[in-house]
């Protein structure tokens, strides 16, 4: 408790512009492996600091030594880091204890690995008052439904009874905020706070987090997600491979960008700006040449594939049923992309997986140009199911963990129109296809396990398009990526729509993404399409008013 | 594993690492695989050859392990024994697994109201004690060897038929299986190509424990007088002849009873090191 108090003292003494946190030259390294090299900054009261980087930049790992929980086996050296005048690398175990919670709220991604399953939520958001003995237990327990109630929980008491699992993943969320700032801590830490919630819920927990950066609260916020940082950074910290590449003021570093890492972070979050065009630019072309894609005519007179009021019922465990999918039809026409965009349990996955037949429809029909498909016995489809590929969010699982790339693609390649005839020739061809997607043969014998997040989405669209598929259907295919490699995956993805006239059925939570793809776009929410229309009719002028919520909640950068 | 290893051999993608604490156990289920095949190879005594001269000698360097009441070289008997406790430790994992396989693939793959009627009887067997059921066939075909491997397979099949069911149920979600019917490949293709392979992988080193405690378990019937009879050099009918003179002549219990201990512990670790650098490879 000494060093509290040391605290306290410290900060009462500190000039009212210093900076709250300061940390300069700050390395962490494992064993050998220096992670974090060197990088400094400093933070003030009322004002947020977002550090922004893509996977293994290293931002994660300072976000946790401001904490003391870089995790075992991990050195960290500062020249400075200083909490209002409390030397944070001088801390053993047992006073971290104290400045956690109280000093530095910390705030993690997934809310549902973060409490305990086991305890009531109440008894989790008092967890921090307890550890610091703050007041009675009753007081305590009042105190907890005081906060949920402050950060927008409705029914905080009943909501505070429940257990975590029975929390919406926003309310969870939520309730993860309400007990990191339950001690009035004077820095907020949030790792990646909004990446596993829908863009609505993403929108009410950046408020939230505002509102506290109105009161006074000094906030450090950790994401991959420019457009996230856009909304409430005041400076803006970007990182690569350990280092800092520019760090300013958030109006800057996004609008005018001195380096040409952060410019190209930039360029690749797909928006309403980036349609028809490459996300990633080829180096030598500047901002002015934009390179158009020239694709294939769309054939408005053919429809690939056509959903007419399909329906799923699911009956639960509770032998209740519930309707997933409601009535929904649509029509994706050869050579074109059709968007289908909602947030989680909006039931687009299940429509996908309808559309590929691979879950009978309650009631309604799919027709594969213009013939049965739906309503065929599995036998008379199997030797239709090559006309439609499919890429999943998570190749690697798509992947049987025992096979390689080669085996991977040519066991696609047997199932096409025209199967090797040879193993050469199978090779050959497996070449080829990898050739096509960005990759060489050096992948042919690797394990996909081995592979890179990108290389492994663009594995799965090489066995896609193995079979020579007039479609395929891509079920959030970007949405594990990083924002530079989700860029180069969604231009392979143009590219080859302009080579080969492929339509694409594509799914997405992101409306960016969903833009900047599609043709035409269906929105979905609780299994019933509530708009359709072009991209441009329903981003441009929404009609729903659940289309125009989304398209609020959307951050954007121009925002900052 | 980094200060013992030493180089590591590449078997079909998966890597074994070679160390001390698996060479040493790879080394003592080889010689025991020997004694199994080529005994001669081991020793040059014959396992039934009586020397009354010399019967009841502690062990030395003439006579390793001793001698028997009969006189009979013991550690010639038991190498000897090796090849009819390896077999029943084999035959007895096998048809466990082949039984196993049936009923986990079936009830796994058609669910409803197959895999209840399965759930149901690997419950009554999990309630009939092994020992009884052996004791069952024992009485009705008289004890030999067959009846060994019968009794410990159909004793400890239900258990594996309980971890098959799980893995097939799990594997039967992975996303390569549905990928794989998106192809357009038949429902036999894909259950031979992807779930059966994928779902039998970690029970390869349960498969390898298995071994080792069957071998463990038939040594005890023969114990008990319920296996192989006396004359045969089978390691439990070892234990079971020795008994008699375990106050006198320890040797003729401890000897054997090390062996079944060396080679249920070498086995047991062997399989352990191979469920890590399965589960490894897997993930």
């Amino acid at each position: 408790m000494t060093e509290v108090a040391a605290a306290e003292q410290a900060e009462a003494g500190a000039a009212a512009d210093a900076p709250l946190l300061a940390v300069e030259n700050l390395r962490v390294s494992f064993g050998s492996t220096e992670v974090v090299k060197g990088i400094s900054f400093t933070t003030r009261s009322g004002r947020c600091l977002g550090i922004v980087g893509e996977s293994g930049s290293g931002k994660s790992v300072t976000a946790r030594s401001l904490v003391g929980l870089a995790g075992a086996g991990a050195t960290i050296q500062a020249g400075q880091m200083d909490l209002a005048g409390v030397d944070l690398t001088r801390q053993s175990q047992r006073s971290w204890r104290a400045i956690r919670g109280r000093q530095i709220g910390f705030i993690l991604q997934d809310a549902m690995v973060s409490l305990d399953q086991l305890r009531r939520v109440g008894d989790e958001v008092a967890e921090p008052l307890k550890i610091h003995g703050w007041g009675t237990k009753a007081a305590r327990a009042r105190k907890a439904i005081d906060l949920l109630a402050s950060v927008g929980v409705p029914e905080p008491e009943m909501r505070a009874r429940q257990r975590p699992y029975e929390l919406s993943g926003g309310l969870r969320q939520r309730a993860l905020i309400a007990s990191a700032i339950a001690l009035d801590p004077k820095l907020l830490v949030a790792d990646e706070p909004t990446t596993a919630l829908d863009v609505t819920i993403q929108a009410q927990v950046l408020d939230l987090l505002a509102e506290s950066k109105d009161r006074g609260t000094s906030i450090i916020l950790i994401s991959h997600d420019l457009s996230v940082v856009a909304r409430l950074a005041d400076d803006v910290l970007v990182m690569r491979d350990g280092e800092v590449v520019e760090y300013g003021q958030a109006h800057q570093v996004l609008h005018q960008p001195r380096h040409e890492y952060t410019q190209a972070l930039l360029d690749a979050i797909p928006s309403e700006h980036t349609r028809g065009t490459q996300l990633v630019r080829p180096a030598a072309a500047s901002g002015e040449t934009v390179a158009h894609r020239a694709r294939a005519p769309i054939d408005y007179s053919r429809p690939v594939l056509e959903a007419r009021q399909i329906t799923k019922v699911f009956r639960g465990p509770d032998k209740v049923d519930r309707t997933v999918v409601h009535d929904v039809s649509f029509e994706l026409l050869a050579g074109e992309t059709l968007g289908i965009v909602g947030e989680s349990g909006s039931g687009k996955t299940t429509s996908a997986r309808i559309a590929l037949a691979l879950l009978p429809p309650t009631c309604g029909e799919v027709l594969l140009d213009g013939l049965p498909w739906s309503t065929l016995p599995p036998a008379q489809r199997r030797p239709l199911r090559k006309r439609i590929g499919v890429i999943y969010q998570d190749p690697l699982s798509s992947f049987d963990p025992r096979w390689s790339t080669g085996r991977i693609i040519t066991d696609a390649l047997r199932t096409g129109p025209r199967p090797p005839s040879s193993k050469t020739e199978a090779l050959a061809r497996a070449v080829r296809l990898l050739e096509q997607v960005g990759l060489t043969e050096r992948h042919l014998p690797a394990a996909p396990l081995r592979l890179s997040g990108g290389q492994r989405q663009r594995v799965a669209i090489a066995r896609a398009l193995a079979p020579e598929p007039e479609m395929i259907v891509c079920d959030e295919p970007v949405s594990a990526l990083d924002v530079s490699i989700q860029a180069q995956v969604l231009d392979l993805l143009t590219d080859l729509q302009d080579e080969l006239g492929v339509s694409y059925l594509f799914i997405s939570h992101d409306l960016g993404v969903i833009h900047h793809m599609s043709d035409r776009i269906l929105v979905m929410k609780d299994g019933r399409v509530v708009e359709s229309g072009t991209a441009d009719e329903v981003f441009e002028h929404p009609r729903n008013p659940y289309t125009q919520r989304l398209l609020t909640a959307l951050p954007r950068l121009a925002q900052a | 594993m980094s200060a013992l290893a030493i180089p590591r051999g590449h078997v079909r993608g998966i890597r074994i690492p070679v160390r001390i604490g698996t060479a040493v156990p790879l080394l003592f289920v080889l010689l025991v695989a020997v004694a199994a095949v080529a005994p001669g190879l081991l020793t040059d005594h014959s396992p039934t050859a009586i020397d009354i001269q010399h019967t009841l000698l502690p062990p030395s360097l003439s006579h390793l392990f001793g001698t028997d009441d009969a006189g009979r070289d013991q550690f010639t008997r038991v190498v000897y024994g090796a090849r009819e406790s390896l077999g029943i430790g084999l035959g007895a994992t096998g048809l466990a697994m082949s039984i196993a396989i049936a009923l986990g693939f079936a009830a796994g793959l058609a669910g409803g109201l197959v895999d209840t009627a399965i759930g149901r009887i690997l419950e009554v067997a999990f309630a009939f004690p092994v020992l009884l059921l052996a004791l069952l066939l024992i009485a009705i075909r008289g004890p030999s060897v067959t009846t060994e491997i019968v009794a410990v397979g159909i004793g400890s099949a239900p258990g594996y038929a309980r971890m098959v069911r799980g893995q097939v149920l799990q594997v039967r979600q992975a996303g390569y299986i549905e990928a794989a019917g998106a192809l357009g490949h038949s429902r036999w293709a894909v259950v031979r190509r992807h779930l059966f392979p994928n779902a039998m992988r970690p029970l390869v080193a349960m498969i390898t424990l298995g071994i080792g405690q069957s071998i463990v378990w038939a040594s005890g019937l023969a114990f008990l007088g319920l296996g192989v009879a006396p004359p045969s050099p089978e390691w439990g009918a070892l234990l079971d002849s020795g008994r008699l003179y375990i106050t006198t002549s320890w040797w003729l219990e401890i000897m054997p009873g090390l062996v079944i201990v060396g080679v249920a512990l070498s086995v047991t670790s062997l399989g352990r090191t191979l469920q890590h650098e399965l589960e490894g490879a897997a993930r």
